[in-house]
């Protein structure tokens, strides 16, 4: 069966994770200094296919299929980078980056503020994250809590194939480590990107957006459960309610001021993602709105995560990631106050 | 069963009759079948004598091995078609790899412990674990319920390399235990792959095996490619070699020969609970099939280099030396065949009939000793669940 092949111009339905090809691609032929490197990269194309063609068309030396090593992998891109490339590493699962988590925590986040400025280490390192696969353990992990707690570390997650196409080709522009998560349950998501537009004419990379209006309660979501808010949207609008859905994009920086202007409005907020609620990404989000919005809140801040348990075998997996049902319960208890 | 090699191998002693390729050319020009190694059965299942390795099997021996072979290959290929058919969410097939996995499985004598990686159903076997233990993992339906201290079997680990060092660290403790330096001492052996041989986890299990002296076998199972990685992304040296960096002896075994892989790992293993310290053994194999039920080793491989290693199978070579000794007959090859039916027969109709988890089991052992956050997340999700009751969900 022949592929079928997506012309490079215009307006496109692709996929995430073609747009996240597409946009790597262009990452590549706009610098010559742009690696992609990692597990079965190159010739596979990646498990996930994300980089699939691109070591055919740019070569070993620029897509490098490395030794199964993630600690290997992100500590040679920091030396890299040191030698004026930019690497784009990829880890093969979520679980899997945790080997290299010296080289990301100790190592790359902090070299710029050891040196006082002199080195600047502009790495990107790929994590499809998230659950919802069915799965083996170690490939549902969100593990977006420990890379957005350490300072030095940018930490961004697009949900739509326009972002992702974008987001990618922003995030190797950055001078800054950025951690790039994917939803890999969405990769097969679809939606339109303009692949004619100028990476200059996308949103920063480090803002959220309020991406559908409401006016009884604001849902704030990212990543994979960016979806289970438009559901929960829909299905409240049938009850009468009208939910206002916020999608971070980032998560190192926080761009909390659209949640804010939101949540004055509203006078409610539901935080949902799929890592564990305990000292997660929610619990911030809550302290932050708490004291900016005070007067305004009508109810506590609603949270809505994966359990408190490691993640489980994946007939499980539906009870431990937020629903619709899980949602809506939350939006209800910030109307029962 | 028993061999008694005499003499501790000199490391990477590997000798076969056949012409070989140097090391250095087999690590530059990719897998080949043959580079040097131990080797004591050949392909066309003739008896090979080696200086320092040595089987003495009975024939009935030589039977429960083919009998080995036979059973996990239908094990696997059942469980292939069981994932094909939706009952397993994923398999990690090891066709192929039976030889070094019942080789080195029957090698460990019963004290012994074994840490394996997520392929190591042959071995699994051969310590009498139940051959439908590991099918909840891939399943989904758990992360491998069984007890490791039953059967001394570890649980699978899914983290390239991590096993490696839990090996180490349990030798170590034999040896605290002064459980070494006996006939009846016991030895540890570590499963990973020629892809893990480039972490560092196991870099650190090799550096701690060799300075602590561990009773300990680090057997690597070169199949030639991690998932779509050919042996060359990882090192351009043999594996085994590396063993000398570190202090102790390394060998490369015919990894589709069961008897080299057994008197090898007997060795190694023997020498490791008299307090002889860690060995490296690098079994020389070839994964004939897909990396997991997910992958397509079309986009890497090519039919012709399958079809070389086809003509090396392990299984097949053990049928021809049985036949031409007349050491098996045909009643014997079908009693085999009707064994592997009743036993594969059986893992279907488990496979089929098993149950979900249950949602609660989501919140248990979670710590040994309890913890209030997990507690309050049981009880919010039970109150819950109760809310939907009567709605017809
Ligand atoms: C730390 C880590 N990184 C990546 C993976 C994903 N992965 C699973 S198996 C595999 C290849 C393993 O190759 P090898 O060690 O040769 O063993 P084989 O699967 O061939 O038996 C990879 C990269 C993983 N499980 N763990």
């Amino acid at each position: 069966m022949a592929k079928q092949q997506i012309p490079l111009t215009g307006a496109q339905q692709l996929t995430i994770g073609k747009a996240l090809n597409l946009g790597l691609r262009r990452a590549l032929e706009d610098d010559p200094k742009v690696l992609l490197m990692g597990e079965d990269v190159g010739r596979l194309g990646g498990v996930f296919r994300i980089t699939d063609g691109l070591q055919k068309d740019f070569g070993e030396d620029r897509v490098l299929d490395s030794p199964l090593a993630e600690s290997g992998i992100v500590g040679t891109a920091i030396g890299l980078a040191m030698r004026g490339y930019r690497p784009v590493c990829e880890m093969q699962f979520d679980g899997f980056s945790y080997p290299a988590f010296d080289q990301v925590t100790n190592q790359l986040a902090k070299m710029h503020y050891r040196s006082r400025g002199r080195i600047t280490l502009p790495v990107v390192i790929r994590i499809p994250y998230g659950g919802g696969i069915g799965s083996v353990e170690h490939h549902s992990e969100s593990p977006e809590t420990y890379y957005a707690h350490t300072a030095g570390l940018k930490v961004v997650t697009p949900a739509t194939p326009r972002d992702a196409y974008f987001m990618v080709q922003q995030a190797v522009r950055c001078d800054d480590p950025v951690v790039f998560l994917e939803p890999k349950a969405r990769y097969y998501e679809k939606g339109e990107v303009d692949l004619d537009a100028p990476v200059a004419s996308a949103e920063p990379l480090f803002a959220s957006r309020v991406f559908r209006a409401g006016t009884d309660c604001t849902v704030v979501g990212y990543g994979p459960t960016i979806r289970v808010l438009r559901e929960s949207a829909d299905a409240a609008a049938e009850d009468g309610r009208s939910l206002e859905l916020v999608d971070l994009r980032s998560l190192s920086p926080l761009d909390l001021d659209p949640v804010y202007e939101s949540v004055r409005r509203t006078g409610r907020l539901v935080v949902v993602h799929e890592a564990p609620t305990n000292l997660g990404p929610s619990a911030e989000i809550a302290a932050r709105v708490t004291s900016e919005c005070f007067y305004s809140l009508e109810a506590p801040v609603q949270r809505v995560g994966g359990f408190n348990t490691p993640y489980p075998a994946s007939k499980l997996e539906e009870h431990f990631l937020p629903d619709l049902d899980r949602v809506l319960d939350a939006v209800d208890r910030t109307f029962a106050y | 069963m028993g061999d008694k090699p005499s003499t501790r191998p000199r490391s990477g002693t590997g000798r076969t009759r056949r012409a070989s390729k140097r090391d250095d050319e087999v690590a530059l020009q990719g897998p080949t079948p043959d580079p040097e190694f131990v080797q004591l059965l050949s392909p066309d299942g003739e008896r090979v004598d080696h200086p320092d390795y040595s089987v003495d099997f009975t024939d009935e021996e030589y039977r429960g091995l083919y009998r080995d072979l036979v059973i996990v290959r239908r094990l696997d290929l059942e469980s292939t078609a069981l994932q094909r058919q939706g009952h397993l969410a994923i398999w990690a097939s090891l066709e192929g790899q039976e030889a070094a996995q019942i080789g080195s499985g029957r090698a460990l004598r019963k004290q012994d412990m074994a840490f394996p990686t997520y392929r190591e159903h042959g071995v699994l076997w051969c310590r009498g674990v139940d051959p439908t233990a590991p099918h909840g993992l891939f399943r989904g339906a758990d992360h491998g319920d069984w007890d490791p201290s039953e059967h001394n079997f570890n649980l699978y680990t899914l983290v390239i390399g991590a096993q490696t060092l839990h090996a180490v660290g349990y030798a170590m403790g034999i040896g605290y235990d002064g459980k070494v330096g006996t006939d009846d001492g016991e030895a540890v052996i570590a499963y990973f792959g020629d892809g893990a041989s480039s972490q560092g986890d196991v870099h650190e299990a090799c550096v701690f095996a060799g300075v602590y002296h561990a009773p300990v076998v680090l057997f690597c199972q070169n199949n030639q490619y991690a998932i779509s990685e050919p042996v060359e992304r990882q090192t351009r040296t043999p594996i085994y070699q590396r063993a000398a960096g570190y202090g102790f002896p390394g060998v490369r075994v015919d990894g589709n020969d069961v008897l080299a892989c057994y008197a090898v790992t007997r060795h190694a293993l023997d020498a490791a609970r008299h307090g002889q310290g860690p060995t490296l053994v690098e079994a020389y194999t070839y994964r004939m099939g897909p990396h997991t039920t997910t992958d397509d080793p079309t986009r890497y491989r090519n039919g012709s280099e399958v079809e070389t290693w086809k003509q090396r199978d392990p299984i097949a070579r053990v049928r021809t030396f049985l036949e031409k000794q007349k050491i098996a007959d045909d009643a014997f090859f079908a009693a085999v065949d009707a064994d592997a039916d009743r036993i594969t027969g059986r893992l279907r109709e488990y496979v089929i009939d098993m149950p979900d988890p249950t949602p609660e089991m989501l919140f248990e052992h979670v710590y040994a000793e309890g913890s209030p956050l997990q507690d309050a997340e049981r009880a919010w999700f039970r109150d819950y669940q109760a809310s939907f009751a009567g709605e017809g969900h």
